[in-house]
């Protein structure tokens, strides 16, 4: 599974058109479609990264890559219908055209965590942009570093990628989900993500976290891991703002002194990030 | 102060070494874009004479203000700023990204070409071209470049007009972007004023800028041609009054992100976004697809203001909701969080944000506010019991 350096694209502001080769719905407005090229080699990417998706007609997104790179099979983006472009792709017909850019950001640095314990924590559709790093963990030979994966949900029926969390179980990862909110069928974990921290008996001095979800969850899980001994520069998180254009042109992702889409979107947590994301604003 | 030019390089023209100019620049298949007068505004077209330019044209800038009158002198750069920038020759305000053409289930994606001939700007402000030299950093300096801005810019040929007249909203001086300028240009030219009507210093900044003016006429400058150059610039350093201080504004207001004074100007902000369009740096832009009658797909790139509600817009609403933020956020951006993204400072203090300010908010006046009560916080009343 070699990661390659990604050459930028000619006008990065090009789409290529990928036919969609498979619609698997994930949960009542989670979809995750399955990308191949029209023509070409599929683009190459690292977990962490983000594609802008052009659904044609109606816009263009940011969506994280939600497969493994080298994983076999089509490239996966997880989408959820929040708004018009999003319907447009969870809606996507199996052959339709889509257009990708991409990849773009920073990634989660999963190749240099061959020692590392290493905690993930996804809130919701946060898990998206993790699965992937997750897959290539699991399944990457000689990784010495034990894998735990903590999963918050709003409801039960809101969980995604019920098949993955099972399947990454039995290769070996600590795998635990929690619920907001149970329902007559819940028998497992009920509270806020971060219930789950103290669940885990990991070394937190060789311990490198993954956090993906609300920023609010975000700010919550680093404070749960800190307590728990992670040094804050151990902690990676994944952010989001409003992205048209993915090569840092169009000013829309600032975040302070950060351009997300590209510093960012996968950031070390520091305290000045703490700051960033703490900022009131109106 | 002298210029480390080669003196025997420069030359003084009278304006048929202008006209010479712009007829050497368009024989090259330049675009020759320069200054006119239109509906009340010293704005850029394309010029093919120097009758084209604004001759005898004054403008007069205040905030929220700005008139043009009219002189009989024949002075053709007697003027400060309009409120168009080169900014729109290199990134247009809104510009066909690509077009799509379906043959049944495939789609296709069609690239516009570029326009065919690249642009000679004629009379740039020193500010202005200050202005180019952070947008090169924004489109063009990080890992990935923007290809049409690139393209455009490269192949632009820059006749600079130094700056004799400065309006009341200038603070170029703050900025160290003006009135004079020593470097970045092809050509740049002095406009001096004599018996006979105005005379031009032609300066060389270019291997380009050499070849050209050796088509201009004129005859070598002499050591007194550059003391009048000399005299104008400092006389038009000493007419700008409005000062910014540009050494302490980046922390100034890094640490004042919850000064009383934001709610004050937020309460005068009509979130227009007036300022972003014509300031000559700011960048932001925004994309739109739409359908054509023949069921083509377009995507446009244009223009975008970070005081559209719309600019933060994530699934859950916007991030910056009010006014407040959102002036807070352009202000922040432009004086203290563009040296963290860029290098630089975002402005240029070319003072047309005050000008065009339908309100007549000063970003001047507001910085030197926090200044005045750096650290202040707004008093909250606080209901109910400890808070923790």
């Amino acid at each position: 599974m070699l990661l390659t350096e990604v050459e930028p694209s000619v006008n990065p502001l090009m789409p290529a058109t990928y036919r969609v080769v498979a619609r698997r719905v994930e949960t009542d407005d989670v979809v995750t479609l399955s990308l191949e090229p029209t023509s070409g080699p599929s683009l190459l990417f690292r977990p962490g990264q983000f594609n802008m998706l052009t659904a044609f007609g109606v816009g263009e997104v940011a969506i994280s890559i939600s497969s493994a790179p080298g994983a076999p099979g089509p490239m996966e983006q997880t989408v959820r219908d929040v708004g018009a472009v999003t319907h447009a792709l969870c809606t996507a017909k199996v052959g339709s055209t889509v257009g990708v850019r991409g990849p773009f950001g920073t990634d989660w640095g999963v190749d240099e965590l061959d020692d590392s314990e290493v905690v993930i924590v996804a809130g919701g559709i946060g898990l998206a942009p993790l699965r992937g790093a997750i897959s290539y963990l699991v399944d990457k030979p000689g990784r010495t570093g034990q894998v735990y994966v903590l999963v918050g949900s709003r409801e039960p029926d809101q969980i995604t990628f019920p098949d993955d969390l099972e399947r990454w179980e039995r290769d070996g990862a600590v795998v635990k989900v929690t619920v907001d909110n149970g329902d007559a069928h819940w028998h497992g974990a009920i509270g806020v993500v971060t219930t789950l921290l103290p669940t885990i008996s990991f070394d937190p001095a060789r311990t490198v976290a993954l956090v993906c979800g609300p920023e609010i969850m975000m700010r919550f899980t680093v404070r749960g891991l800190a307590d728990l001994g992670v040094p804050l520069g151990s902690i990676r998180v994944s952010l989001e703002r409003n992205m048209q254009c993915g090569v840092g042109w169009c000013g829309h992702c600032q975040l302070g002194p950060l351009l997300i889409c590209r510093d960012g979107p996968v950031f070390a947590y520091s305290e000045q990030l703490e700051r960033l994301i703490s900022e009131r604003e109106r | 102060m002298l210029s480390h030019m080669d003196l025997s390089a420069s030359l003084i023209v009278d304006r048929a070494g202008l006209d010479g100019l712009l007829g050497a620049l368009a024989a090259r298949g330049y675009r020759t874009i320069g200054p006119v007068v239109r509906d009340g505004a010293v704005v850029q077209r394309q010029v093919s004479s120097t009758g084209d330019l604004p001759q005898g044209w004054h403008d007069e800038q205040a905030p929220g203000h700005y008139r043009l009158h009219h002189d009989d002198d024949s002075s053709l750069f007697a003027w400060a700023v309009g409120p168009e920038s080169p900014k729109s020759e290199f990134y247009p305000a809104r510009s066909l990204v690509w077009r799509t053409s379906s043959t049944g289930d495939v789609v296709t994606l069609e690239q516009p070409q570029q326009e065919s001939a690249p642009a000679a700007l004629i009379g740039s402000r020193p500010c202005e071209l200050a202005a180019m030299r952070v947008l090169d950093r924004v489109f063009a300096g990080g890992e990935i470049p923007d290809p049409c801005y690139r393209d455009r810019r490269e192949g632009s040929f820059v006749v600079v007009a130094e700056c004799g007249t400065p309006a009341a909203t200038c603070f170029c001086t703050s900025m160290g972007t003006g009135p004079g300028v020593e470097d970045g240009y092809d050509l740049a030219l002095t406009e001096l004023t004599s018996p006979d009507g105005p005379r031009y210093l032609v300066r060389v900044g270019s291997a380009r800028g050499a070849e050209v003016i050796a088509e201009m006429g004129g005859s070598p400058a002499q050591p007194a041609d550059f003391a009048s150059r000399d005299a104008v610039l400092e006389n038009a350093a000493r007419r700008i009054e409005r000062k910014l201080d540009a050494g302490n504004v980046r922390q100034l207001l890094a640490s004042n992100l919850e000064h009383p004074r934001w709610d004050d100007v937020a309460s005068r902000c009509l979130a227009c976004g007036n300022c972003t369009l014509v300031c000559p740096t700011c960048f932001c832009g925004a994309v739109s697809d739409t359908t054509t009658v023949d069921g083509a797909v377009e995507r446009h790139r244009r223009w975008d203001t970070c005081f559209d509600l719309a600019h933060s817009l994530v699934h859950t609403g916007p991030v910056r909701a009010t006014t407040w933020s959102r002036y807070r956020q352009w202000l922040t951006h432009k004086l203290s969080t563009w040296h963290d993204q860029f290098g630089t400072s975002g402005c240029v203090g070319c003072g047309r944000c005050i000008a065009w300010c339908p309100v007549g908010i000063d970003i001047t006046v507001e910085v030197a506010a926090i200044a005045a009560s750096d650290g202040a916080v707004p008093v909250h009343i606080e209901s109910g019991g400890d808070r923790s």
